[in-house]
């Protein structure tokens, strides 16, 4: 697999970066180099080995279905960037 | 109040006993001094006020005072991870890690500077600029946890807290010449340490004595249910452990860990104190990892994968830096972002979308979490022969500033012996074991999962026999 440009700039959509071209040049090398890296791993039969998710392969546990949040509305008001009637501000989503 | 610096835990204790208000005056002085060499912290302050501490005497670290690495967050505190999308931030929490150094009565004199997002090896990946190493201010301090190791090699601090996710405290305390241990992952709590890769992360800590890294570890260590992979197990007392000596213990010494890229040099100081080790009573065992070399390839695809979701929550609108005048929703979040974030973080997040991405993520993702399985057997066949597997902690000693900052792949590959122990999920530590071109060099140590007890026998009764860990570098101002 080799990433061009074009597949730079999908990656970057998706994960909702803006690139500058100095940007780009440089992440189309550097992204190719560490994907020919790891192509390393393409050369092991990995056929009946379950994947590994978790160290301890743990599943999460359940707690006791009772309320332990508090209300702290104001105080993660107060580290958002925009903030109007309790609600946060966007740019206009629909026209 | 003079003769603190280098001091360990019990040295503080009694200067504390002396005169508390003095020395943690002397405590402040020294972190403030530190910053023109070493830019080690990125809020050189302490997060409560020093008053409120020199009345006060309870907790197991009543007034010793510690570096805290800036991912952690603490209420009202700013906890910015090394990066620009966070340089504003202040936490309305206390993590976990923070409430319980609190509760013990330990004294936090700043934020210690690391890589963005703990992503990176030298420190130079700091929004806030490098950290130095205070061996040779022209090389790099390791990282990411590179402000904890410098502080506690400059002898400002007796500990500082860092948390690993490939090598994140143990490579930097390698590099400055002092003690990082890695628990088990689950054993500390996560919640509120600022998320890299979740299930590779874990909290750890820098001292210059194991025996210290245990004091501290017995505070952080524990079931916290805010934290869905805490672990619950019966406490252990880890300082206790590290009375019980080496004799007896099997040590496992694997061939992979001295691959063609470890340094000859570095490799000769791990063996001479392998043989100390043998000396002392210990039996050295030729083991195997033989999916060792495939570490380094699976954890850059499981690592970045990790990182491009949980990343994925800064997006300019709920906290963190917003872009101004943005023409959309989609504007907003792409430029805030991209304002935010550092080259190498954006780098990891571009790898992690696309090893994720539709028609890849078999290939890559799932592939990588197959082998993530083969490498965690490798090591649980090992331990069915030894109790600690050793061999060095990096391949080469701290490099200079600049020389592999154009070169990711480089700082990649020199992970190789760390981040097997993070695929794993196992505890691990580093010790000073010797110096090569006056740097420091580490011999890792590394235990099964929960086998913390093992490693401070090791590692203690290591420092018991050698002197590595007393050297200091020549003194700041």
């Amino acid at each position: 697999m080799h990433i061009e440009a074009n597949d730079l700039d999908r990656l970057a959509r998706l994960a909702r970066l803006a690139l500058t071209a100095d940007e780009r040049s440089a992440l189309v090398s550097s992204l190719d180099d560490a994907l020919s890296m790891v192509s390393a791993l393409r050369e092991v039969d990995v056929n009946g080995i379950t994947p590994m998710a978790h160290p301890h392969d743990a599943t999460l546990r359940l707690r006791a279905d009772e309320v332990t949040e508090t209300d702290r509305q104001s105080a993660l008001e107060r580290i958002a960037p925009q903030m109007q009637g309790g609600l946060y501000l966007v740019p206009k989503v629909i026209e | 109040m003079s003769g603190l610096r280098f001091a360990d835990i019990d040295g503080w204790r009694a200067a504390l006993a002396t005169d508390r208000a003095a020395a943690l005056a002397e405590a402040v002085r020294m972190a403030t001094a530190s910053q023109t060499e070493l830019n080690a912290l990125i809020t050189p302050a302490p997060i409560t006020p020093i008053a409120d501490h020199v009345g006060s005497g309870i907790g197991d670290l009543a007034g010793i005072p510690y570096a805290h690495k800036d991912l952690f967050c603490s209420e009202g505190v700013r906890a910015t991870a090394g990066s620009r999308m966070l340089a504003e931030f202040i936490s309305p929490y206390d993590a976990t890690v923070s409430a319980r150094l609190n509760a013990a009565g330990a004294v936090c004199i700043g934020k210690a500077n690391m890589d963005e997002f703990a992503m990176g090896s030298s420190n130079e990946n700091s929004a806030f600029g490098p950290v130095r190493n205070p061996w040779n201010v022209e090389r790099v301090p390791g990282g990411s946890s590179g402000g904890s190791a410098a502080l506690v090699a400059a002898g400002v601090v007796p500990f500082a807290t860092g948390s690993d996710t490939g090598g994140s405290v143990r490579q930097p305390a390698a590099f400055c010449g002092v003690t990082g241990f890695k628990p088990t992952y689950g054993r500390v709590s996560r919640y509120g340490m600022i998320a890299f890769a979740s299930s590779l992360d874990q909290a750890g800590v820098i001292a210059r004595h194991a025996r210290d890294c245990a004091q501290v570890l017995n505070v952080l260590a524990g079931f916290d249910p805010k934290d869905a992979t805490s672990v619950e197990r019966p406490t252990e007392d880890f300082v206790a452990a590290c009375a019980r000596g080496v004799r007896g213990m099997r040590i496992g010494v694997a061939k992979e860990l001295y691959s063609a890229g470890v340094r000859s040099e570095v490799a000769e100081c791990t063996r001479r104190a392998l043989t100390k080790l043998e000396q002392a009573g210990a039996v050295l065992v030729d083991i195997q990892l033989p999916r060792l070399p495939l570490s380094v390839p699976a954890y850059y695809v499981i690592a970045p994968a990790e990182a491009s979701s949980n990343l994925a929550r800064y997006d300019g609108v709920r906290y963190g830096h917003r872009a101004e005048h943005a023409r959309d929703l989609n504007d907003l979040y792409s430029r805030s972002r991209s304002e935010g974030f550092g080259d190498e973080v954006k780098r990891r997040i571009l790898v992690g979308t696309f090893v994720l991405s539709a028609g890849y993520y078999d290939a890559y993702y799932l592939r990588a979490q197959r082998i993530r399985r083969l490498i965690a057997e490798d090591f649980a066949r090992a331990f069915a022969k030894v109790d600690v597997i050793a061999g060095p902690t990096t391949p080469d000693v701290a490099f200079t500033l600049g020389e592999k900052s154009n070169d990711p792949l480089a700082m990649y590959a020199a992970d190789i012996n760390t981040v097997a122990v993070n695929l794993a999920g196992l505890p691990a530590m580093s010790l000073p074991c010797g110096f090569v071109d006056d740097l420091p060099v580490g011999l890792q140590l590394i235990g099964p999962a929960w086998g913390e007890t093992q490693l401070f026998a090791a590692g203690h009764g290591y420092q018991q026999i050698s002197d590595w860990h007393q050297k200091t570098p020549r003194v700041l101002s």
